[in-house]
């Protein structure tokens, strides 16, 4: 694995799968009454937020502190971030503070491969969501998540399964990820959307693409629904929420036309009649709250993996080391 | 500052040796008292310094449509000075300096100002360039009539940086300037296509989650303004022309005759965006790089003569304003110092153009543009001693801290970019002089 997680696109099957191996060993503590393990003692995690985002960051500092880590918060709001300080100089003062990786949510793209080009700081950059370019790590515990359900196993790729993804494809950094670390799975991905917000050259991408959800349905396995910000419809990207709903919203109906061991997920947060109706979200199919769950088990894998070489002799059912390496 | 007066009563002579004129055989060159006295083989004059020119290149003195010099209002990031310094190290000896200082070059005080400094510098010829609309705002005409007729004499006028988008006024302005042989320069924009925009539309900013800047949003605009300049009869100037699609339009208004320009940028020629996704904001300039079919495009139109000029858009900025994250980095390239050595790699090298073709894409055919009568002249006996000779043969990266410029946010570092300046001469003085810049302007 390289030294940084920013893209996706990073991750050679190996290191997705090993990511993904070290996740379902480490995802054994969160049932013991003692969650913690001391791998990461004595180093120093920032989680770098310069956009709100609740659920990633709980999420970050549940992985850090499980693993042991010093975990420093370093918010833009109420930092001197506001104040106009540049990244740079932010990334100078963690730096300074000896952090040894910045977890960094950005709402520029292509922040995280900044600081992780930079000779601003030497830890790992991990991208936690930059701008409408890339998640990973959401990416990583959605490909957990499927596993699970459609090919569950150590070592087990997604070869085959059908993932839809439906939504606001143009402007999300998760489906960028998922595109990337499930084709490199195996799997084989179709966005579902109206033509507005497809990125334009989409048909160069490794997935299909299609205006039409009620005709990919019944051939999916996993339903990956993404939020749809309102506003959109503002800039005309499509006419009305209604509108929107009724060609592209997971409703019961549709629900019934997917074949009986397919999942549906939504990264969240979900917008409640808009892209998902309470039906299908509150149904068994939809796997939301046990995706959280296992974003915080690939968070310490992927924290461990980048940080934790050194210590394994620390860890429980200790993973395959080979690949483990911290060069860049 | 210089007294140009007695600098005429002290003006050294030089005598060229060798040097290939538009790249022909090679001859010796006279030049004093700020002409060209003589051009032969083995010439017999006396001249106070004798340069050997074996194996260079004399152009006529290059001219800029397109040059940011910042001042009056970021000297942080250029004045006159050190941008006239750094087209004199580029082969420049005139160059147009673009309205979007602060204050705005609006008026005949702003003009005149930014004109007096490129005396004052004398390192070369600075030919303002006055703003269409009060401060950039593309509501209401400036006073281009004052601009005109004040000292700096005003014929290019443009609100570059931002597009002249609405339809009457674009109409209006380029009917007015046809009262004095002026012409807008427009920077093709379409601005709702262009909200949020951070690098080229296509493929790569689809990957890279970028705003996209499509071509339709220049081509578009073009098409209008092509159309308008025919309607009322007036001249139209495209700047930085950047995709396939603009040449073909501007290809298909020149075969009706209208009186349409177009130029195009040495970055355009030269570099894709391929290179944004490494994120580094020196890639960030407006408008986009594009992709390696628009390159091709651009070379082409630019050999068939479709495309009439190299402008440099040399655009300076301070360090931080590119050493951040992409979508705060401001737009631009500095380009003056790497303009010519850009055209021989992609034009001369590559067979599309020869030393001549350059001189008219560089020199003659932007001073037509311009209606500069002092530059883009021949090289032959009598004419202002405007020359510049290049050593094409030389070979190394590229090297920014060697920059006469105050900013260093260059494309190219590193790059290794064919041929160098090895002196400029600006009405027979010389401003560079072994490719080292002339202590004061034009006092060597």
């Amino acid at each position: 694995m390289k030294r940084h997680l920013v893209s996706a696109a990073d991750l050679s099957r190996d290191d997705a799968l090993l990511i993904l191996d070290t996740a379902e060993e480490l995802a054994q503590l969160s049932g013991r009454a003692v969650k913690k393990l001391p791998t990461l003692r004595g180093r120093t995690v920032v989680n770098l937020f310069f956009e709100d985002s609740t659920r990633t960051k709980t999420s970050f500092e549940a992985a850090e502190k499980r693993l042991s880590a010093d975990v420093i918060n370093f918010s833009a709001k109420g930092s001197s971030v506001s104040k106009g300080e540049s990244l740079k100089d932010t990334a100078l003062t963690l730096q300074a503070m000896g952090a040894d990786a910045v977890v960094i949510r950005h709402h520029a793209s292509g922040a995280p491969a900044r600081l992780a080009q930079s000779d601003w700081l030497h830890g790992s950059v991990i991208n936690a969501g930059d701008g409408t370019h890339e998640h990973p790590t959401q990416a990583l515990l959605d490909a957990f998540t499927m596993r699970r359900h459609l090919n569950a196993g150590l070592g087990n790729d997604l070869a085959g399964r059908r993932v839809t993804i439906v939504g606001d494809i143009l402007h999300s950094r998760v489906a960028r990820s998922n595109v990337h670390l499930l084709t490199t799975l195996g799997a084989q991905v179709t966005f579902v959307a109206p033509p507005t917000l497809l990125p334009i050259g989409i048909e160069n991408w490794p997935c299909e693409v299609s205006y039409d959800l009620d005709s990919v349905l019944p051939k999916t396995d996993a339903l990956m629904m993404l939020r749809v910000q309102r506003e959109r419809m503002n800039a005309a990207f499509f006419p009305t929420e209604r509108e929107y709903s009724r060609r592209y919203g997971m409703n019961g109906i549709r629900m019934a036309q997917l074949p009986g061991h397919a999942i549906v997920m939504h990264p969240g947060p979900m917008v409640r009649g808009m892209e998902i109706t309470a039906e299908v979200a509150d149904s068994p199919r939809c796997t939301v709250v046990e995706q959280v769950a296992n974003g915080v088990s690939v968070r310490m894998a992927v924290l461990y993996l980048l940080l934790g070489g050194a210590t394994l002799a620390d860890a429980p059912a200790a993973p395959r080391t080979d690949s483990v390496e911290t060069a860049q | 500052m210089n007294d140009r007066s007695e600098r005429t009563d002290n003006m050294v002579s030089y005598l060229i040796r060798n040097a290939r004129i538009l790249g022909g055989a090679p001859q010796d060159l006279h030049l004093a008292d700020g002409v060209v006295q003589a051009i032969g083989t083995g010439l017999a004059v006396e001249a106070d310094i004798e340069i050997d020119a074996t194996g260079m290149i004399a152009l006529p003195g290059l001219v800029d449509l397109h040059t940011h010099l910042r001042e009056p209002g970021r000297e942080d990031a250029e004045t006159v000075l050190t941008g006239t310094q750094a087209a004199a190290m580029g082969g420049f000896t005139a160059v147009h300096a673009m309205a979007n200082t602060t204050p705005v070059a609006d008026t005949a005080g702003v003009v005149e100002q930014v004109w007096r400094l490129g005396q004052e510098a004398g390192y070369c010829d600075v030919q303002p360039v006055g703003a269409v609309t009060v401060g950039l705002e593309g509501k209401k005409l400036a006073e281009l009539g004052a601009m005109h007729e004040s000292a700096a004499g005003v014929r290019v006028f443009s609100d570059d940086g931002k597009c002249v988008d609405d339809a009457v006024l674009m109409r209006r302005a380029l009917e007015y300037v046809k009262a004095f042989d002026g012409v807008v320069a427009q920077h093709a924009q379409e601005p709702r296509l262009t909200e949020g925009a951070q690098m080229n539309e296509g493929q790569v900013s689809g990957e890279l989650g970028l705003g996209g800047w499509p071509a339709v949003a220049e081509e578009s605009i073009i098409a209008r303004d092509v159309l308008l300049a025919a309607h009322v009869g007036s001249r139209l100037h495209v700047c930085h022309l950047s995709t396939a699609g603009s040449v073909e339009i501007v290809r298909w208004a020149k075969s009706k005759g209208w009186d349409v320009t177009a130029e195009v940028t040495p970055h355009h020629l030269l570099l894709t965006d391929e290179l944004v996704r490494s994120y580094d904001p020196v890639y960030k300039v407006n408008p986009p790089l594009r992709t390696a079919e628009d390159v091709q495009a651009l070379r082409k139109a630019l050999a068939d003569g479709t495309i009439d000029a190299v402008a440099t858009d040399h655009a300076p900025h301070p360090a931080e304003d590119k050493d951040c994250e992409w979508a705060v980095a401001a737009m631009g390239m500095v380009g003056l110092e790497t303009a010519l050595s850009v055209v021989q790699q992609t034009m001369v090298d590559t067979g599309l153009l020869n030393w001549e073709g350059v001189a008219d894409r560089m020199s003659h055919r932007p001073a037509r543009i311009g209606r500069l009568t002092g530059h883009g002249r021949p090289i032959s006996v009598g004419e202002p001693a405007n020359l510049v000779l290049f050593d094409p043969a030389y070979r190394g990266a590229v090297n920014p801290e060697t920059f006469a410029t105050r900013s260093r946010n260059t494309p190219y570092k590193g790059m290794d970019l064919p041929g160098r300046v090895h002196a400029t001469f600006l009405r027979g003085r010389a401003t560079v002089l072994a490719g080292e810049l002339a202590e004061q302007g034009g006092l060597v």
